[in-house]
């Protein structure tokens, strides 16, 4: 229940801390976000505020969604996304979420799409072993035995098969900001993040799981 | 700006600028800050420098020594705040990138011709 913000991934390079230590760190240009809804109890049945990220030329956008934006007094923006608040009345339309609503050493949840890799074979998607290449044997990459016959007569669900892998939604929890650069609107996030550079990311202040 | 010139300017704060020309083959001394405590020192390592990697801020040398008898071989981080100097001893002739043969030897056959013509 806090206000994140969104970003897009600029690539990854390695900075020094203070101690001397190469640190991995992921570059995200975060924002700036417009506050293009505000969604109260009484008008949606819930609340949150919606956000905007990433200016687009006019005819990029459809009427209706120019529309909604002009509402709120937006330029044209490509994305929207919700974020459910106990009390939103402390936003208001048209306020900017900046990268410095983050701070460094806070830890926080990074959601993107991963890399998509096309329908892809045992080997790659599961990591199964492959057969031995050559000595007459035919079995370069197949699965083996996907289980057993007459009994039960069928192939259990979750059988770890060939399909899609990739382009799904991840979240990668609790990494680390290492540094703000609020003049330029970047987070310098420790460890990697989904997706290629480019790939928008919603980055929240970390949520507690469990006690 | 586009991304790389976004992540060449995080880069660049730490880009050290006085760093001098190493190339594979030379003898080199690096003084490496070691914290002991709250105490800091700088401990000098020497050795050949076998491998160099290449790539911004991630650049790096591979020295190698062998001591008592046995080979060390150290990876570092040429822009790294821990690297407190690199001298270079002595030019080495070497005609290939990777002096990994050099793993294999021992004694005389490890050594490698001093070359005259780049200044140290």
């Amino acid at each position: 229940m806090s206000v994140g913000i969104l970003g897009t991934k600029l690539g990854m390079t390695q900075i020094f801390d203070e101690a001397g230590l190469a640190i991995p760190v992921t570059v995200v240009q975060a924002g700036p976000c417009t506050v293009t809804q505000i969604k109260t109890e009484q008008t949606d049945g819930y609340s949150a505020i919606q956000v905007g990220f990433k200016e687009v030329a006019t005819k990029a956008l459809t009427k209706p969604e120019l529309g909604h934006l002009a509402k709120a007094g937006a330029s044209p923006l490509r994305h929207l996304h919700e974020y459910r608040l106990e009390n939103p009345s402390q936003y208001e339309l048209g306020q900017e979420i900046k990268a410095d609503a983050f701070e460094a050493g806070q830890t926080i949840d990074v959601v993107g799409t991963s890399i998509g890799r096309g329908f892809a074979g045992y080997q790659k998607r599961h990591n199964f072993k492959r057969g031995p290449m050559a000595h007459g044997s035919k079995n370069h990459r197949l699965p083996g035995s996907t289980g057993a016959g007459t009994t039960p007569g069928r192939v259990y669900p979750g059988k770890r098969m060939a399909g899609q892998l990739g382009n799904v939604q991840v979240t990668i929890r609790k990494l680390t900001v290492f540094r703000v650069d609020a003049d330029r609107n970047l987070i310098l996030i420790k460890g990697a993040v989904p997706g290629k550079p480019g790939a928008l990311l919603n980055i929240m202040p970390a949520k507690k799981v469990g006690k | 700006m586009n991304a790389q010139e976004v992540i060449r300017s995080i880069e660049a704060e730490q880009l050290k600028s006085d760093l001098p020309i190493i190339h594979v083959g030379d003898t080199v001394k690096v003084g490496v800050r070691i914290k002991e405590g709250d105490k800091e020192r700088v401990q000098p390592y020497e050795g050949t420098v076998i491998a160099m990697r290449n790539g911004g801020i991630s650049e790096t040398i591979t020295v190698r020594r062998v001591f008592q008898g046995i080979g060390v071989e150290r990876v570092f981080l040429l822009h790294s705040p821990r690297i407190a100097s690199i001298t270079i001893i002595r030019r080495g002739k070497a005609r290939r990138a990777k002096l990994y043969y050099l793993r294999d030897r021992v004694g005389k056959s490890a050594r490698l011709k001093q070359r005259f013509d780049r200044p140290l």
